[in-house]
Parts: structure tokens; sequence; C-alpha cells
């Protein structure tokens, strides 16, 4: 399976949406991204993995704009991403943050703000941004608190809150910083469901930051990323065969393939 | 589940009981300010019954004191009220604190300042004044926020930190507070001036005061309706706020600015009134679960109401005297910002 879709890749063009070039981030002294260069395709699903602290949020920010990069660029839809109007960008890149302020809004008020770069001055526009807001909320799950406050809501739930905020921006790009802190197992099974929907159903580029090595497992690509350079950028495969997670992490990481799907399995004695 | 209530319910997003508590909130709100304004009307340092006699049999005398002394005032009471209530729930949502107000940035303090200097150049006492030099002392307390302000942004290098801006605005109302202190050390002449103007009065409000203070109120709310969906979407943390395109040194720009003027405008029109712009926003909030739109309508509603109580109240305890209304607030205030560091660390 995995097979014959990495022939097919190969078959058709490129179709970079985001990529970036020497890339070089920086707080202070520290440098926390060195000269990394990568490209990610629409309809597909890119897992960023690596140890804590090794610059997994850190890219994800600096590929959202929000962080300056001290050299190198980075390129949204075949143009430099410093280059595009703050609001045309906003509305061809989402991006979820790993701690979202809590607020006294409802759960539709916070989805709708995803809703802010697509003006809403007119009531034609009204329209489609109750549509979206429906939609990302009924996908994820988060309808049924639509009318309550985000401040009375579980970690979880107002979780699914923010993601359904990211959907609403209906974004070619989707950048998820941990998309799956704080929820319970059938949950972030819910929530990789959806990613794959959204990459391959909606020919959407997602990018996420996945602390699971199991769900970041299920992913099209990994980018696998050491303690102080990115090791490797490729299919599961090409990560299991060349020994990237163990090498990212400085410890043997033992993946098990079971019934095709690869599940990471904790060295603990039974 | 999930789905099924979808099918259900209609297209459109709204929080129906929200909207039906926002106007009732809102009728409250209208309601006791007509029923202040009445109050007002009829109390004052003549009997009631006397009042009451003026308003059905109307002569030469009871117009002058009921349409050109005491309309004015409580009118005035009520738009400074607002602004104030509209001020302090931008900064709170500017800020992400709801503890915050103008105050905290300087802004009332250089306004303070421009009032004492201008007093100085002045040579005079308040109640002398023309409106001419009224409206000279409420460009001076203009000239002293804005700068006061600028100081502030200056001294945090940028409005991108809030913690150091709020820092910042400390310093510069507690050196400015210094400074006109010492003005007024060095100048015993304009000390009882200056003192109605550091206790905040609302007994100078004419109809130009009226006119003045109602304009600055409908220009100030003119960017803080336009920025509310942005100040909803920095509750969210100030990069969720980024990424949705929000350009966030040009909401902070046109907020502090809107701002000084209104908080240079009330106390160039009534001096210090402490912890009503605190205050409004709370009371709301308390009462209703709203986003940042409801919540500036309804703060300005509500500051409004205060200011023209406690107006009405400093008018009426010490009859035929009446009180500084900063005072009062102050006083109202302080204690209502007591119980609710009370109420949140018990929370806590």
């Amino acid at each position: 399976m995995v097979e014959a879709r990495a022939t097919v890749d190969s078959a058709e063009p490129k179709r970079a949406v985001l990529s970036c070039r020497d890339l070089t981030v920086g707080y202070g002294k520290r440098l926390v991204l060195d000269r990394v260069s990568l490209d990610f395709e629409a309809a597909k699903w890119h897992a960023v993995v690596g140890p804590n602290g090794c610059g997994k949020s850190t890219l994800l920010r600096a590929l959202a704009g929000l962080d300056r990069s001290r050299s190198g660029g980075i390129s949204l839809c075949g143009r430099p991403l410093s280059a595009w109007p703050r609001r045309a960008r906003a509305r061809r890149l989402a991006w979820l943050a790993q701690h979202a302020g809590v607020t006294d809004l409802t759960g539709a008020e916070v989805v709708r703000l995803g809703r802010l770069a697509h003006g809403g001055w007119l009531a034609a526009r009204q329209i489609d941004d109750d549509a979206a807001t429906r939609r990302a909320m009924i996908a994820t799950g988060s309808w049924d608190w639509a009318e309550r406050r985000l401040s009375s809501l579980s970690g979880g739930e107002r979780q699914r809150i923010y993601l359904a905020r990211a959907l609403a921006v209906e974004a070619p790009v989707l950048l998820l910083d941990e998309p799956t802190t704080h929820l319970d197992p059938p949950h972030q099974e819910d929530v990789v469901r959806l990613i794959r929907e959204q990459a391959h159903g909606c020919e959407v580029c997602v990018v996420s930051a996945i602390h699971d090595l199991s769900l970041a497992l299920a992913a099209d690509r990994v980018i696998v990323m050491g303690r102080h350079q990115l090791i490797g950028h490729g299919t599961v495969r090409e990560a299991l065969a060349g020994g990237w997670l163990s090498a990212a992490f400085e410890t043997p990481i033992d993946v098990v393939n079971y019934k095709g799907t690869h599940l990471w399995r904790p060295a603990l004695d039974p | 589940m999930s789905t099924l209530r979808a099918a259900v319910l209609p297209n459109r997003v709204t929080r129906p009981g929200a909207a039906s508590g926002m106007a009732l909130w809102l009728i409250c709100c209208l309601l006791l300010t007509l029923l202040l304004t009445a109050g007002s009307l009829v109390i004052g340092t003549t009997s009631i019954e006397t009042s009451w006699h003026w308003l059905l049999v109307p002569d030469e005398q009871s117009a002058v004191v009921l349409w050109q002394i005491r309309l004015p005032r409580t009118l005035g009471a009520w738009c400074v009220g607002a602004l104030l209530g509209l001020c302090g729930a931008t900064a709170q949502g500017l800020f992400r604190n709801p503890l915050a107000e103008p105050y905290l940035l300087g802004t009332a303090s250089g306004a303070a300042f421009g009032v004492a200097l201008s007093l100085i150049a002045l040579d005079s006492s308040i109640g002398e004044l023309a409106w001419a030099a009224r409206l000279g002392m409420t460009g001076a307390a203009c000239m002293g926020a804005v700068a006061a302000t600028a100081l502030t942004i200056a001294l945090s290098r940028g409005v991108l930190q809030t913690t150091s801006l709020l820092l910042a605005g400390i310093v510069v109302a507690s050196v400015l507070a210094a400074a006109t202190s010492l003005i007024l050390l060095t100048k015993p002449e304009i000390f009882r001036a200056m003192q109605t103007f550091l206790l905040g009065s609302t007994g100078f409000l004419g109809w130009s005061s009226v006119a003045l203070v109602a304009a600055v109120l409908a220009i100030c709310l003119v960017p803080a309706l336009v920025w509310s969906r942005g100040l909803d979407a920095l509750t969210l943390g100030e990069d969720t706020a980024r990424s949705l395109g929000l350009s966030l040194p040009m909401l902070r720009l046109a907020l502090l600015g809107m701002m000084s003027l209104g908080t240079a405008t009330t106390v160039g029109q009534v001096g210090v009134v402490m912890f009503v712009g605190l205050m409004a926003p709370h009371v709301v909030r308390q009462t209703l679960s709203v986003n940042h739109r409801q919540l500036l309508i309804a703060a300005s509603l509500c500051g409004g109401a205060l200011l023209q109580a406690a107006d009405l109240i400093c008018r009426w305890i010490i009859r035929p005297a009446e009180l500084p209304v900063g005072a009062v607030t102050a006083c109202v205030g302080g204690a209502y910002l007591v119980l609710l560091l009370w109420r949140r660390n018990r929370d806590a």
C-alpha cells in the first residue's frame, strides 16, 4: 500500500505549496533551527517528530510567519511568505497554537474568529462564514458546545474548539502544533482521521507536530528532527529503514508493524 | 449525535439566550438612566417639593436651574461615565488584564499634570473660568495625556509587551503624580482649584461640556467597535491573533490613541474619577457572557448609569452641600475592587 503510493508520488510533479530553504531561527544566542530546507506538498499529511526542545514548535511558528528567521526563506504558494499581504496570508495559512487562551467567548464565536481574515462586512460573506463555522464544528464534533462558554469546557473539549477554529479558515495550508494534546485516545483517533480527511479529501497541506510516535507514523510524510539538526524528511518507510527515529531520540526506538500499522513499542519488560 | 443535531439546527450560528439577555440588560440600563436623570432633576439644594413645583409650574428662575444647571450636569455625568466605561473595557481587552484601566497607563496622571500646568498659565481658579479657558484646559489635559501615553510606550519600547507596558505606565503615573504634587506645593494659589480636579467634580458640567464629551464618545466608539473582533481574537493569545491576519501594532496604536483621547476628555471636564472604568466592565461581565462588541456597548451604558448614580449620591448625602464625585466613586469602586479580589482568591 505504502509502496504503491510512493510510486504514484514519484510519477507526478511535486506540488510544494509551502517550502523553506536554509531556514535558520534562534532565540538570543541559542540556535534552534540551523539551515533547514523542507518542502511540503498539497494533499499530504506531514508529521514533525523529535525529542522535546528540538524545535518542532519553532519550525511551525517560523512557517506560520510568527517568528522572524535569521536567514533563509520561506515560500507559500510560490511567493515569499513575507511578500504576502497580512490578510491574504492568513486566508492561506492556518496555525493552531499548542497553548491558546481561555476566554468567555462561546465555542461558535471562537471558531468564527477563524474567518477574521475573510472580511465579513457584507451579508453574503456572513452566510459563508456561518457555513464554514458550522462545517468546522461538525467536523470536530464540537457543534454541541457552540453556545457554551469556552471557560466552562474541559481541556479536551476546548482543544476541539481550537482545532475547529483552525479548520474554519479553510486554508490550503494547515499548521497544527500538537493537535492531540488534552484528548483521550478515541478523540486522538478522531483528530487523526480528520487530518487525513483534510489532506486526502480536501487537498490541504497539513503539517503537524505530534508527540505520539504511533500517531505520527500514520502520516504520509515524516520530518524527523534531532536535537540540533534535521535528521530526515520522507515517507514512513524511509524513516524506519534509515533508523531516523533512533538517531533523533539518541536511543533505540522500536517500531513494530501490526497488520500494516506502525506502532511504537516501549522497551519495557513485560 | 452531533451531526443529527446539526441537521435540525438552523444554519445561522448565534446564541439565542445571550441575545435576549443582552437586550434585557440594555433596556434595564436605559430605564435606570432615565430614572436617574429624572431623579437628578428633582434633587438639589432646594427641597424636593420645590423641585416638583418647578417642574409643574415653570418660571424664569426654575427654568435656569432645571435646564441650564441640573440637566446638563446629569447628562454630562452620563457621557463622562460612558466614556470611562468604554475606555476601561477597551483597556481590559487590549491588555488582557481584567484589572487594567486607562489610569494605569499614566494617561490620567498626564492629563492631571496638563491641567496643573494650564492652571499656572491661566493663574485662576476653576469656578471663575470662562468656557474658552475650560476648553483650553481640556486641550492641555489632552496634550498631557497623549504625552504621558507616548512616554509610557517609549519606556516600554513599543507596545508589544503587555507586562512592560503596564510597568512603564505605573512608573510614568507615579512620577507625574509626584510632579503634580510638587507644582501644588510651590503654587499654593492654585491648590484649591487643583484639589477640585484631583477629587473629581461634576459640578461644572454645562451644555458645552456635554456636547464635547458626547462628540468624543461618538468618535471613540468607532475604533472600539471596528476592532472589537480583534479584541476577541486577542483573548486566544497574541500569536493566534497574528496568525489570523490581525495587525497588532495597528490595533494597539488605534486603541491606545482612542483611550488617551477619551481619558483626557473626561479628566479635562470632571477631573480624576477613579474606578468607573474598572467597575463598569466588571458589572457587565458578572451578569452577562458577552463578546467584546457587546461588552463595549454594555460597559458604556453601565458606566454612564454608574457615574450618574454617583453624582446623585454625592448631591444627596450631605444636602444642601455636596461631596466631590471622585471621592464617592473611589470609595464605592475601592470597595468593589476589594470584593472582586476577595472573590477571586476564594474561587482560586
